[in-house]
């Protein structure tokens, strides 16, 4: 999967571009994402439940995979189905 | 990937929130968006190959950008200072192009280029009453903006920067939302410079309102920061000095908003730099260096390391205050000679950078080498803990009997006499040497201007004897454009008569 990749949870509103694309294996609410909306929303997996933040980075344990939350939902991020975590910011001053 | 998530997902998180404020008006960035899609509609519509920009900065020029990139065509705003045939050439490079901007100077330029033109005015009311609130399919369109470069040197480059370039900078460099509600940045760089770019990127991305100055103005600008509380600005170093000098004369200026400024665009006199740390000492100031290039910055000074320098006594941690910082996380630098060798930290050579926000892409070719480094044709040195010291273009170092002179090593010799105020060294032919030294200089007023024996001296007497100049010319003052920039070629051309 290329960098810049969008993909769609199938269960909730998360959308994510793809930074690093790691395994390529991305779910949302437990349910595995696609480039395309299902014509039918699945079910929120309750252990995937606690929501994805716009504008947030979404990491692996070693880095390998990174998402951008571009569209926040009610479905959490995972990678083969292992929780993605939020990455934490490094401030830079403002040079623009 | 496209510049125009980064509008999409502000106007997602926050549609109400102001997002632009230009000539008494304010746009959300909801409203923001809308009018960039009916933009895009507009443009896509009009068939042509190119979106140029041909005036002042306005709202027009962050809807004709985010339009231009939800159409899925590059957008190049253009430099409207130009003279006529250098605006022309330019106009002919990407003709048939959509314009906004001066309506009766591109017809006149260019009356059967096929070029479809609209003015501001007109522009942002047919944008605006086109908004359609479905969403357009993303292009596949890679290029983003095309800026043609200054051209100091030589004829302007056509600059090719990507969606993925300027998105990498500021996902880089910019935390999402981060701003707080009364945060708004005072952007007063043109729109045809990296810069005027780079300030509507971040600012949007960061959710920081934009306080928008058509065209830099030192009373106009410390106006806006009172009437709106700006606690941002980014200004080169010319538009400080004159904001600094009628401070000085008296004017009027509620400056306590003020939490940030940056600066860039060219060389920071020292002197400056200390005199408005002194007179903003509660503000945070931040050097940022880039190319166009590279999508703007590449290294920064930040705050902190701006009031450690200016408070320390030790000269290696003071001259720290004249460095441009260090390379940002997510770009590599290094310094080469010319043979491409990697050079240790305090030796001068051309500084090389590789990153994701590097294009280093002209219309014609990529300057980028097999590795994916690019050749910045800026010249400088690394001191032991990685800050950046620059020493000028590569191409302005003059080499006389194959031995290289930096012309900054000059220029900082001549300020010390107290009667110059500014000072330019530039190769001269020489029959004897191939280059040799000649240098223009310009005087305070009051003061008589020194001969050219005791400027001789002056140099022998703390450099070595090749720096002595050849020839020297007392001018009324130096030739820089709009940015700031020294141009030599006119230097150059004063030295020859």
């Amino acid at each position: 999967m290329k960098p810049g990749t969008r993909l769609k949870s199938t269960v909730c509103d998360t959308e994510v571009m793809v930074i690093r694309a790691g395994s390529g294996v991305f779910e949302c609410g437990g349910a595995p994402m696609a480039e395309q909306r299902p014509a039918e929303r699945g079910t929120l997996n309750p252990a995937f439940a606690d929501g994805s933040k716009i504008g947030k980075r979404y990491v692996n344990a070693d880095g390998s995979a990174e998402l951008l939350c571009v569209k926040a939902g009610q479905g959490s991020l995972s990678c083969g189905l292992v929780a993605l975590l939020i990455k934490d910011a490094k401030p830079l001053p403002s040079s623009d | 990937m496209n510049i125009s998530l980064i509008l999409q997902m502000a106007a997602d998180a926050e549609p109400d929130r102001v997002a632009l404020v230009c000539d008494g008006r304010r746009w959300t960035y909801g409203a923001l968006l809308a009018a960039a899609r009916g933009a895009a509609r507009l443009l896509s519509e009009s068939g042509r190959g190119h979106v140029a920009f041909l005036e002042e900065s306005s709202e027009a020029a962050p809807i004709a950008l985010f339009g231009a990139a939800i159409a899925g065509i590059p957008y190049v705003p253009l430099n409207y200072r130009l003279a006529d045939a250098d605006l022309a050439a330019l106009l002919g490079r990407i003709a048939p192009a959509a314009i906004v901007g001066d309506t009766a100077r591109i017809t006149r330029l260019g009356p059967d280029s096929g070029h479809a033109v609209w003015s501001r005015g007109a522009f942002v009311t047919e944008a605006e009453a086109l908004d359609s609130a479905e969403d357009l399919a993303e292009s596949e369109e890679a290029v983003a903006v095309q800026l043609f470069t200054s051209g100091t040197t030589a004829a302007p480059k056509a600059a090719v920067l990507r969606h993925a370039n300027l998105l990498s900078y500021i996902f880089g460099t910019v935390d999402f939302g981060s701003a707080e509600p009364e945060e708004a940045a005072l952007v007063s760089v043109p729109p045809y410079h990296i810069a005027g770019i780079a300030a509507l990127l971040s600012s949007i991305y960061a959710m920081r309102r934009i306080l928008l100055l058509p065209s830099f103005d030192a009373d106009a600008w410390l106006a806006m920061v009172a009437a709106e509380g700006a606690t941002n600005a980014f200004v080169v170093p010319t538009m400080l000095s004159r904001i600094i000098a009628r401070m000085d004369e008296g004017v009027a200026a509620d400056v306590s908003s003020l939490r940030a400024i940056a600066y860039g665009g060219g060389r920071m006199p020292p002197e400056l730099i200390d005199r408005a740390l002194r007179l903003f000492p509660e503000t945070g100031f931040t050097n940022a260096y880039g190319l166009t290039e590279t999508s703007s910055t590449i290294a920064l000074l930040g705050p902190d390391e701006h009031r450690a320098a200016h408070r320390a006594s030790d000269p290696a941690m003071r001259a720290r205050l004249n460095s441009v910082g260090r390379p940002l996380p997510t770009v590599e630098l290094e310094i080469r000679d010319e043979e491409g060798r990697r050079l240790p930290p305090g030796e001068r050579g051309e500084i090389y950078v590789r990153g994701e926000q590097v294009a280093g892409e002209y219309r014609e070719r990529s300057a980028l080498d097999a590795q994916g480094w690019f050749p910045t044709r800026d010249a400088g040195w690394l001191d032991d803990e990685g800050y950046l010291f620059l020493a000028g273009r590569a191409d302005d170092v003059i080499v006389r009997g194959g031995e290289n002179i930096s012309p900054g090593e000059i220029e900082d010799v001549l300020m010390t006499h107290p009667a110059i105020a500014d000072a330019a060294a530039v190769a001269v032919p020489s029959t004897e040497w191939g280059e040799a030294v000649g240098i223009a200089v310009v005087v305070h007023p009051g003061h008589p201007a020194p001969d050219e024996d005791e400027l001789r001296a002056l140099i022998k007497g703390r450099l070595r004897s090749s720096r002595v100049p050849e020839r020297i010319v007392v001018l009324g003052g130096l030739p820089y454009n709009e940015m700031g920039k020294l141009l030599r070629r006119e230097i150059r051309k004063a030295l020859e008569k």
